[in-house]
């Protein structure tokens, strides 16, 4: 997008380039590593995976951890850590395209909302009341359960109960940046509405939304692996962290290694997520700044 | 005189619940060519709202509820600002009626460099020009209102350059268009008072050169000496004194003008306590009936707490809504 170019540039050019000042941030440049990682792993998935996530195997049911399968295997003898690689693709994936939906459409609620006072911003801004009002799992769930399961309503669903958080940010930030004099002046020059829209409330009302969305891909990770937890989610036998878990519970006791390692790369990916969006709002932040 | 612009009666209310507050109450006023109007009076009075008026950009739930304001454009075609229709507004303002804020370091986009910002205005009312014709009117803008290193300054972002050249800024992008009309609300507020008047003396000299006229909106005396011809007095949404900027210093009529002129602090009179109306002025929605000046007029009498006086002419060109000077009471 240029008019996010266009605020990192401008901070380059000060010569404190966000990225070069997120890696100096030690929780920054952690949170930096560990995403990196897990697009590495999920992006050359074929090539790291040691073994078909689906090919069964009885006679290595449950097998410990071993050099031969290193996070073990599951009660189909299914390879573990390739599950696992694969799955981040499943996560990744699923995490991406539903923060995409939910920020793409909440923003331009958000921003309809924040510029047009009045009976739009009524209208709109009580649709995302009642979205919000519900718990957001359970919206996912319901809207999973109409539209039946696939990946694909997966993300639908999770990208809905998500579109209110973004919405009400960009709201907050547009009216902010609306009420500034530079917009008026934008207005007295002869502006059009959009051009005000596009080119000065949109770049100057972008930093929260950046950090929003930051927070969202692991709340949406975080609630695709609930779902398939819950067997709402992604269906076998498509690995997924959450119903790799599902799956893992009966067996928690004579097989605690098909638990630990699908909740350690959901701890690992939530948490890089979150210490990078923190990371993100400090940076972004002029106030911080000296 | 040819007037560019003639406000008759302008009346602006705002929403509160579902009841209609008036905050501008049958305001009229003329600015003469290549004259500076000056808008005197407290913080919310109805100054700014009037500017905002002008161009359609009141915000909601502010609305122009009565009267009219014909504007005479550079092609002599005479319209009414208040119901122009919104693409025409467009073409009006920044083109025709340019308008410098207050706060110059906020009123430009921090995110742009400051000949992206010049290039956009030049852009919206001229696409075809080429980039070269642009770099030359920006800079010729710059150059005349006075700022050094021209091409450096294109190039900065609004928080490296200081408070008065922002303004200079300000300035040369309201009249790169040559604008026919330039409102200027509050500007030199947020400056130093050397800078203030480096600013001032700009405008007047641009106002002659450019062949523009000039609605001067502040609450500061001095800006309007420096400055105007013909002054109007706001108080609580209406005009309570108007006249030509000598007259009104040397003869006030209103006491409430009176009171304005004695709250200026001066560096050669004696160190008495600076002067001040006492009381605030009355928000609107809570206006009398009658005099609104009253309970802040140490002249108050009886008539004055039933009556609203008439704005009438107490001396030639000299009009005054005050009892005191005014024969006949009005409903």
């Amino acid at each position: 997008m240029t008019s996010k170019e266009h605020i990192i540039g401008r901070r380059l050019s000060r010569g404190d380039g966000l990225l070069k000042q997120l890696w100096q941030d030690p929780l920054g440049r952690a949170g930096f590593l560990g995403i990196a990682l897990i697009i590495l792993l999920a992006v050359f998935a074929p090539l790291i995976a040691r073994y078909d996530v689906a090919q069964i195997n009885a006679r290595s049911r449950l097998a410990a951890p071993s050099i031969t399968y290193w996070f073990g295997t599951d009660n189909f003898g299914r390879d573990i850590f390739s599950r696992i690689i694969y799955g981040a693709r499943v996560s990744l994936i699923v995490g991406l395209v539903s923060v995409g939906i939910a920020a793409g459409i909440g923003y331009l609620f958000g921003l309809a909302a924040g510029y047009f006072e009045g009976r739009v911003e009524s209208a709109i801004m009580m649709l995302m009341d009642i979205i919000f009002a519900f718990p957001s799992i359970l919206l996912a769930l319901l809207i999973v359960a109409v539209l039946g399961t696939s990946v694909v309503n997966t993300m639908i669903a999770i990208g809905i109960v998500n579109i209110p958080v973004f919405a009400r940010t960009v709201r907050a930030s547009v009216k902010a940046v609306k009420g500034t004099d530079y917009i008026a002046n934008a207005r007295s020059v002869g502006l059009k509405n959009g051009a005000i829209l596009l080119r000065h409330i949109t770049p100057n009302a972008l930093a929260p939304f950046t950090v929003q969305a930051t927070l969202a891909l692991s709340g949406a990770i975080l609630t695709e692996a609930t779902m398939s937890f819950l067997g709402l989610g992604i269906q076998p036998p498509s690995p997924s962290w959450g119903s790799m878990l599902s799956e893992a519970r009966t067996y928690m006791e004579i097989a605690p290694w098909m638990v630990v390692f699908p909740a350690l790369f959901i701890i690992l990916t939530i948490l890089s997520f979150n210490i990078l969006g923190d990371a993100l709002r400090d940076a972004l932040d002029p106030k911080l700044k000296l | 005189m040819e007037h560019v612009l003639e406000i008759t009666d302008l009346k602006i209310s705002t929403l509160r619940g579902k009841e209609t507050v008036p905050l501008l109450d049958k305001v009229s006023l003329k600015v003469g060519r290549q004259q500076c109007l000056g808008i005197v009076g407290e913080s919310g009075c109805g100054k700014s709202i009037t500017a905002s008026a002008l161009l359609q950009l009141l915000p909601y739930p502010l609305s122009v509820t009565g009267g009219s304001a014909f504007f005479t454009a550079s092609s002599q075609a005479r319209m009414d600002l208040l119901t122009l229709p919104p693409k025409l507004m467009r073409g009006i303002r920044g083109r025709e009626i340019a308008m410098i804020f207050q706060e110059p370091m906020t009123s430009l986009d921090p995110i742009f460099t400051i000949q992206q910002q010049m290039f956009e205005a030049l852009h919206f009312h001229y696409p075809h020009m080429t980039h070269a014709d642009r770099m030359d009117k920006s800079l010729s803008m710059l150059r005349k209102v006075n700022i050094p290193r021209p091409e450096q300054t294109l190039a900065s972002y609004p928080h490296q350059l200081s408070g008065g050249q922002l303004q200079r800024i300000m300035i040369a992008i309201a009249l790169m268009n040559n604008p026919r009309l330039l409102i200027a609300d509050e500007p030199t507020t947020a400056l130093d008072v050397t800078i203030q008047m480096q600013i001032l003396e700009l405008m007047n000299e641009l106002k002659e050169t450019n062949d523009a006229s000039v609605i001067m909106i502040t609450h500061d005396l001095g800006v309007i000496a420096e400055t105007s011809q013909h002054v109007a007095v706001f108080y609580a949404g209406h005009i309570v004194e108007e006249a030509p900027v000598n007259e009104l210093f040397h003869h006030p009529q209103h006491p409430y003008t009176k009171g304005l002129l004695q709250s200026i602090s001066s560096l050669t009179g004696d160190s008495r306590q600076l002067y001040a109306i006492p009381g605030i002025v009355p928000p609107g929605g809570s206006w009398a009936a009658h005099c609104r000046f009253a309970a802040r007029c140490s002249h108050a009498s009886g008539r004055c707490l039933t009556d609203m006086p008439a704005l009438t002419e107490a001396a030639p060109g000299h009009f005054c809504r005050c009892f005191l000077h005014s024969q006949e009471v009005e409903a």
